[in-house]
Parts: structure tokens; sequence; C-alpha cells
């Protein structure tokens, strides 16, 4: 094919991502000028609505931010206003949230991995064509998907949307005895998560990587899901390792009550979703932040399951950098969650009471968890009557909004190197380069339409 | 049936969470077989493929808030033998209708330092209140067993079987120590729409009329047994203005309070 010089490439409405929202890409003189994600999902102003709401509130109003990941979202406003008010949760209550939590990734992290993210890699339009062919596999990936929900089923009341979170705890917890039949569908759910590792490793990855700062929370000792304190691992491009180098680097923390002097949230005209630097640089939140942050810390079954399917030993400091491979680490992270989750009920007894108090002070407080898709930050101002003055979330797909139009540039510009390309296979490349990042939009932050402009 | 037999499935989204499509998702036993008997031709959520339409069964999840979902809600309807709304968005214009009682322009200053980049309604409305609807099935998020009802039916062109009386009902089905009875927690069960099978109570908690009203509500009646268990004028009103604030009864009896 000749060169066709200067275009414009939009695509209109992107598939297999949770929401909506289109990309733009101008090329001239075989450079990409500009990648632009744009979000079109109409704003729905959640902070704006908060203000004059009851302190215990948020938990259920905020899940409605998005029915992917509602527990991220109950989790995090529940961290932060357990903050404000000076309370902290802990103990089995909050081994119970952990619990709750894995569910959400186990659901979550399998709808991507199986009917959102595994299509591309097969050339199909949905899991439900891929299951003409591979009917076993995506039946796995349903009952996978399916041991998840029973977790929030039972522990939440309904897969989404939970009703059982409350400030301080629950408002019911289980007894022993009501969660010990999840025991033998968590067994048969880690089998699955197993199979899924191997199933992912095997598929086709183009080389690639991502020179943005990762970002996620540590916490020694455990892989950070509901708690933990924000970390930053630095661009290899800082140092003197090129973009897709597999060593770790010396990380950074701040306290999460510092989170808004790090991370700045900007405003552009192109959509209804802000975008956000960490300390002026792009940065991305996610499975590949946390494998690289807390990969050590994952349980002996994932950590082998990990290096089985190639991504080295991150005990050894290795941590993946190519967006295309995400899959293989959400799949390890599934696998994880699947085994905590069994560990967790294994080690549970009830607490003396389903909640501790929470009661309302003046103040502001922070709460940051790993939702499913990255880091989610919430903060609240309450005054002394416990009424919400102020609310700020920040979504992981907002932060990550920059390093995806990095990504689209790098591969839109790499694949101009190898030749001209349409533009169905330029929105068929972008489409998948989006989904590595498995956005979530309904957050306005939703997806894609593709337009090219060639100049 | 096989190929261009089958009857056309489309799902759209408007202003929304994505929980109400995450739903026919969720029905990890029924996904293939539905997917066996209907045509997907439009899910952008779970495939990219994109048919023209028309479509024999619609299924919209979201509410209206800009100009051009106006003119989306007429084009689906045009192009949709049958238009079935699903969740509270869609039936009741959601938790996003909170707007309807503000001045917008004071939510986007909140949100957006740059608000005239903005493009939005002043409101949050129904799909119902801009085209003729077939079928509401209710709740914030809608039931699995309901959404799975609701496709049968229309690929069965019966009318679905989905009770329209009060959570209340589905109390004592379930076996539920009424909460309010015997522990006095305030709970909007008795005119709350039946559809969720009554989660809450039996979690402790007593409802929060995620499902919207039920078809017989009486508000006179039951606002005096909210404020004996404690609930002041202010409890009152922002309980019946969350996720299904627009639904008339709810915004009714909201009103009514502040005005008292």
């Amino acid at each position: 094919m000749t060169h066709r010089g200067s275009r414009v490439l939009k695509v209109g409405s992107l598939a297999r991502v949770e929401g909506e929202g289109a990309l733009h890409l101008r090329m001239g003189g075989g450079e990409v000028a500009e990648a632009r994600l744009a979000i079109y999902e109409p704003p729905r102003f959640f902070e704006a609505f908060l203000r004059g709401r009851s302190y215990a509130e948020p938990p259920d109003i905020t899940s409605r931010v998005c029915g992917i990941c509602p527990v991220a979202y109950q989790m995090s406003a529940c961290r932060a206003i357990e903050d404000a008010c000076g309370v902290v949760v802990d103990g089995q209550l909050a081994a119970l949230r952990r619990l709750l939590y894995c569910g959400e990734w186990i659901e979550s992290q399998t709808l991507h991995i199986y009917l959102l993210h595994a299509p591309d890699f097969f050339g199909c339009d949905s899991a439900i064509d891929l299951a003409r062919t591979r009917r076993a596999d995506i039946e796995r990936g349903l009952r996978l998907k399916q041991a998840g929900n029973a977790i929030l089923e039972l522990l939440g009341g309904r897969a989404i949307h939970p009703v059982n979170v409350r400030l301080g705890g629950f408002h019911r917890i289980p007894s022993t005895t009501e969660l010990r039949p999840l025991t033998d569908r968590l067994r048969r759910a880690r089998d699955d998560a197993a199979q899924t590792v191997r199933w992912v490793a095997g598929f086709e990855f183009p080389d690639a990587g991502c020179d943005n700062d990762l970002f996620a929370l540590s916490e020694p000792g455990t892989y950070a899901i509901e708690s933990g304190t924000p970390t930053v691992m630095p661009a290899p491009h800082t140092g003197c390792l090129p973009p897709e180098s597999d060593r770790a680097l010396p990380t950074r923390t701040f306290g999460v009550h510092e989170f808004g002097a790090h991370v700045a949230e900007s405003q552009v005209p192109h959509s209804t979703a802000l975008h956000s630097l960490l300390d002026n640089r792009r940065h991305l939140t996610g499975s590949l932040a946390r494998y690289a942050i807390s990969g050590r810390w994952l349980s002996p079954i994932a950590l082998q399951a990990a290096y089985d399917a190639g991504l080295g030993d991150p005990r050894q400091g290795t941590v993946c950098r190519n967006p295309f491979r995400s899959i293989i680490v959400r799949a390890v992270e599934v696998l994880y969650a699947v085994d905590e989750a069994l560990r967790i009920i294994d080690a549970y007894e009830p607490p003396p009471h389903p909640y501790v108090d929470v009661p309302s002070r003046a103040g502001t407080g922070h709460g940051a968890t790993e939702a499913p898709r990255g880091l989610l930050y919430h903060r609240y101002t309450l005054d002394s009557e416990g009424i919400v003055t102020d609310a700020s979330l920040v979504p992981p797909t907002a932060q990550n909004l920059g390093a995806i139009e990095e990504d689209l540039r790098r591969i839109v510009q790499e694949r101009l190197g190898d030749g001209d390309p349409t533009d169905a296979e330029l929105t068929a490349l972008c489409e998948r380069a989006v989904r590595n990042h498995d956005p979530c939009i309904s957050c306005s932050a939703h997806f894609l339409n593709l337009t090219v402009e060639r100049t | 049936m096989t190929g261009s037999d089958r009857p056309k499935l489309a799902v759209w989204k408007f202003a929304s969470c994505d929980g109400c499509q995450l739903t026919l998702l969720d029905c990890e036993d029924e996904l293939l077989g539905i997917a066996e008997r209907v045509e997907i031709s439009h899910f952008l959520e779970a495939s990219s493929t994109d048919a023209p339409g028309p479509y024999d069964l619609s299924l919209i999840e979201g509410s209206v808030t800009t100009q051009q979902d106006v003119d989306r809600a007429r084009h689906i309807r045009a192009v949709s033998k049958r238009l079935v709304t699903i969740g509270a968005c869609a039936t009741a214009g959601g938790v996003q209708a909170l707007r309807n009682y503000a001045d917008v322009a004071d939510f986007q200053a909140v949100v957006y330092a740059r608000p005239d980049y903005i493009e939005t309604l002043s409101t949050s409305t129904p799909i119902s209140a801009h085209v003729p609807v077939d079928f509401e099935l209710r709740g914030c998020p809608i039931d699995r067993g309901q959404l799975v009802e609701v496709i049968t039916a229309y690929l069965a062109e019966r009318k679905p079987d989905v009770p329209a009386h009060s959570v209340c009902f589905e109390c004592k089905q379930r076996g539920t120590v009424c909460v309010t009875v015997a522990h006095g927690t305030p709970c909007l069960g008795p005119v709350t729409h039946a559809g969720c099978g009554a989660i809450c109570p039996a979690y402790g908690r007593g409802c929060y009329g995620c499902f919207g009203p039920s078809n017989s509500t009486n508000f006179p009646s039951f606002i005096p047994l909210l404020r004996r268990d404690g609930m002041d004028t202010l409890d009152v009103v922002r309980v019946l203005r969350t996720f299904n604030t627009a639904a008339p009864e709810f915004d009714a009896a909201s009103r009514k309070e502040l005005e008292e």
C-alpha cells in the first residue's frame, strides 16, 4: 500500500468497554500529531448532589457511579468517611470487607478477560461469537465469574449495588455455617482461575511497552486491595532503562491525605471525564501497576502461575510493562482473589457486632482502595451535623486517560512505520490498545468512536 | 432458529452506571442460551457487532440528559418493534435526576472548572417522557430473574409476568420478620415496587426504595410511620429523593414534605 500522507481517523463508538467514548487520530507526514480519547458519556454530577446528603449515604449513592465496580465505590467511600470521623475498621470486619472486594475482583476481572478482552485475540466480535468455537473456554469464564457473584450475593445481598455495606462494617454478618458453602464453589473456581492463566498465557502478544509512572496502593505483607499507601514506581525512561524494561525501580509513597497534593485533575475540551497527572507526569493505575508494586505479596499459587505464564518472578523485581499482556496479569489477580477468599473464609470467626459505631464529626477524610481498574480515591468534608459539604471522587479511568492516549499515539506511530494501514486496521488496533487498560467510562469517567484526520 | 430467522435484540445505553446491561451478562447460566434464541444485533458493552435495525426488541438503560439523547431515543423507537426500559435511570430518571431540583449550572460549576465545555440538559428524564415505551422494568439495578422473564415473554409474544405489588409481600414470602414492627427500623417497603426479593430487610436494614413506587402507595398513612421511627423532614425527603427521585409518586411525596 502506498503512503497516503495526512489523514484523520475517527472511531465513532468503541465496543466492549464499560461506557461510551470516541477516539480521534490526527496524522500527517508519517507522524501521529494527536491521539485523543474523547469521553462522551454525559456527566452525572455525583460530586454536586452528594452535597447536603447525610454522611451515611455515600456508600449506597456512589456505588451507582459504576455497576461494574460498586464495591470499590462503597469501600473507598467508607474509608474516607470513617477517616473523617476518626474510626478504623479492623479485624474480622476488615477481613469480611476484603472478602466482598475479592468477589468483585473475581467477577469484574473475569468479565473483562472473557467477555470483553479475549475476543480480540481470536478476531471475534464478542464472547458469544467466540463460544461457537471455544464453548468450553467461555463456559469456564462464566462459571468463574459466577463464583465471584456468589460471594457478592451472599455477603452483599446482590451482585450489583450490594445492600449490606455500611459505615463501620455491615448491616448483617454471616455465620461460619453460612459462608461454608462458598468453599466448594471457590475450590472449583481456583482450578478454573489457574486454567484461565494458562489459557490467556497462550495468546499471541505484540511487543509493546509503556513508559508511564505506575501508581497503586501498597501494604507490605499483602497484595493491597481494600487499603494501603499510595505508591509510585517511576517510568524506566527516567532512569537508563528502555520503556519495555521489566525491572522494578525504587518506589516512593505518600499518605492518602496528600493525594490531592500529588494527583491534579484538569479538564480538557474533548471529554466529560477529567484528566489527571501525578506530580505533573502521566501515570497508569490498574493491574500492571498493582503487579509491579505488590506482586511479591501474591500467594504462592498465584506467584507460581504468574511465573509459569512467563511474567517472571516479581520477588526478583520483575514487572510487566506490556499493556497487551495485562490480560495475563488480570488472570493472575483473579487466581489470587479466589485463593485469598478461601483463606479469609477458612480463618473467619464472626465478630461480636456487625459494625463499629461511626459517630459523625466535622472534618475532612480521605479513602483509597484498588478498584479492579485501578486506584479509586474519595474525599469528603462533613459539617458538625454529619452533612456532606464537599465531595471529590477520582476514578482510575480518569487517571489513566493520559497514559491511554500516549499508548495509542505510540502504537499507531509504530504501525505507521510498518506501512500504511487502512482505517479499519487502525480502528481494530486502537480498540485493542484501549481495551488493554479495561477502561470504565461510566465513571465519566464511557467508549469508542474513532476519527482519523490525515492532514 | 438460525441466522436471520432469529429475533433481533438491541441493548442501548443512556446516562447510567452500566449495571442494568451488566445484569444481562450476569445471567451466566442463561447467557449462551439466550444468545442462541436471539440475534444480538447491537450491544456495545458486549459485542463489536453493530447490525442495522429494525430490531424486534430494544432494551434501554439510562436516562435522557442531553439533546442528542432525545434524538437517539426517537431513532431507537422508530427502529424497534418493542421497546423495554430497564432500570431506575431509564424508567424514572435515575439518581442523576437530582439535578431536577437544582440549577444545573451550579452542579456544573461544582464538578467542572470549565462548565462551558459540558453539554447537558437541565433535567434527567425517563425514556417514556420522550417516546412511547412498551414495558418498564424497575430496579436499581434490575433483577436478573425479571430480566430473563421479560426477554422470554417478548420472544413468546406474551406479557411479562412481573408483579406490581409492594416489597412487603416479598418479605412475607421470604419469611423475614418485619424490621419496622420488630425493630422500629424505618423501611420504604410498603410504598416500594416488588422485584428485588426484599433483600434489605433480610440483611437487617430498611428498604431504601431502589425499585421505585409500587402501583398503589398511600403516603399520607406511610410518612407518619417514618416519623415515628425517628426520621425528620429532611431524612424523609432524602430517602425519597435518591435513585427514583423523578418517579411521580416519590417526587410528589417529597415536595409535600417540604411544603408542610
